[in-house]
């Protein structure tokens, strides 16, 4: 039996108490990580997008990419790194983020919805697991946004330095700032608390190179497990953790910020899946290397965070089933997010097959 | 000799596959430039029968030596 890298498995546990951790304190049902919430309720607080009720600056994107940094530079990883593909990595981004927003969650909070019971979250599961193989063909058959190389230092501390200018605005200019009075956005834990939690976990994300979409990647196309193991760790923590707190409703209905409009779940998380693939690494992974200092992820980041806005101003994001007084509201994808996810598949198809390429050797 | 430099995971360790699977080379070289992609392509040669050295280059680089077990 191959062995166990427990780094992977730790990182993995702790990212799943701290989500717990940060759902008992305020952040929304089974959120309390989601890279693409998240990321789309700061383009919301900075006035990107104007849905009232996402709009946030989350302490736990700055501490994922702050935590990062300051590991990746402790333990001379930090390199500045950038040239491979830019544009379409901004593209592949925002194409990630609305197909993640139609779903409503990122890799990583479909893992945190699935331990906390939402059997909704299966369809975006398979519909991952497809987009991942979809990316995983592409990879055999020689796909690759080609190499990048070595930068001013300067362009790596472009994405920790505006995670830190966001902090600095939410602590001492939050007028600037837009905030939801109700919804996702108005529900948060404590900025301090949240900010330790991103910081832990990115470090430790960092260290261990824990990827949502390079686990099961790495399975298929590797027969290597170890990525895997974290994703594992993640669900079974939060499942028991929800068992013992109360909290894991199994069912279909009304599970917090989730709908049950499962082939549109599928679709999202298919083009995420096969999005994450081509870019390399899910979102989460994504923060980390940007705070590792690969510009070329940070571009993907701030392609994100336009995808989010795009999302929510084109009405392609995905709508949360609602009971008010007894009286089921269902949500769903509406033509508009539809349209968008459609899109995104044919223009990830299309990048795929426009960058085959030959086998490099020297 | 592969040169993965610049490359991002999985790249490099796409690039071995391919070259192990293409004639199961009895050894080939690496050439690396970040420690993620040293990490992965050894866990790789290592699961699919070889040895693996690491060498530390100049300027952030590795050159893997990888050797097929007897």
């Amino acid at each position: 039996m191959k062995k166990i890298n427990w780094l992977v498995v730790c990182t993995g546990a702790v990212v799943g108490l701290a989500a717990l951790l940060l759902t008992m304190l305020g952040n929304p049902g089974n959120m309390g990580f989601c890279i693409a919430c998240f990321l789309r309720d700061i383009s919301g607080a900075l006035g990107l997008h104007s849905a009232a009720k996402v709009q946030y600056i989350r302490p736990e994107i700055i501490g994922l990419v702050v935590g990062a940094a300051v590991m990746a530079l402790a333990g001379g990883e930090f390199k500045a790194r950038a040239g491979s593909a830019p544009a379409l990595r901004f593209l592949l981004g925002a194409i990630v983020m609305v197909g993640a927003l139609a779903f409503l969650g990122c890799p990583l909070r479909m893992v945190l919805r699935l331990g906390g019971g939402d059997v909704t979250a299966i369809a975006g599961l398979l519909g991952f697991i497809v987009g991942i193989l979809a990316g995983v063909a592409c990879l055999k058959k020689g796909f690759s946004l080609g190499r990048a190389y070595k930068v001013k230092s300067a362009e790596g501390f472009v994405l920790p330095g505006v995670m830190v200018g966001l902090l600095l605005l939410l602590l001492l200019a939050p007028g600037l700032l837009k905030f939801s009075q109700e919804g996702p956005g108005a529900s948060h834990a404590f900025w301090a608390i949240a900010l330790c939690a991103g910081l832990v976990c990115g470090a430790l994300a960092q260290k261990s190179r824990l990827c949502m979409a390079g686990g099961i990647r790495d399975a298929v196309l590797f027969r290597d497990l170890h990525l895997l193991t974290g994703f594992v760790a993640i669900f079974l923590v939060v499942l028991v953790g929800s068992l013992l707190r109360g909290t894991f409703h199994p069912g279909l209905a009304v599970q917090p910020v989730a709908h049950h409009d499962y082939l549109w779940s599928f679709l999202g998380m298919a083009a995420a899946g096969w999005g994450s693939i081509l870019l390399g690494g899910c979102p989460l992974r994504q923060l980390i290397l940007a705070g590792e200092g690969n510009g070329d992820s940070a571009v993907t980041v701030l392609g994100m965070m336009v995808g989010a806005a795009l999302s929510h101003n084109f009405g392609m994001a995905g709508n949360a089933d609602a009971m008010t007084d007894g009286v089921f509201a269902p949500g769903g994808v509406g033509t508009a997010g539809r349209i968008g996810v459609v899109i995104c598949l044919v223009l990830l198809a299309v990048i795929s097959l426009a960058n085959l390429h030959k086998e490099e050797r020297v | 000799m592969i040169d993965a430099r610049g490359y991002a995971c999985p790249m490099p360790v796409v690039m071995v596959q391919k070259a192990v699977k293409d004639g199961a080379p009895q050894r080939l070289e690496v050439l690396l430039d970040n420690p993620c992609s040293v990490e992965n392509v050894t866990r790789f040669a290592g699961n699919n029968g070889y040895t693996v050295e690491v060498r530390p280059e100049d300027d952030d680089e590795y050159t893997l030596v990888l050797t097929r077990k007897s």
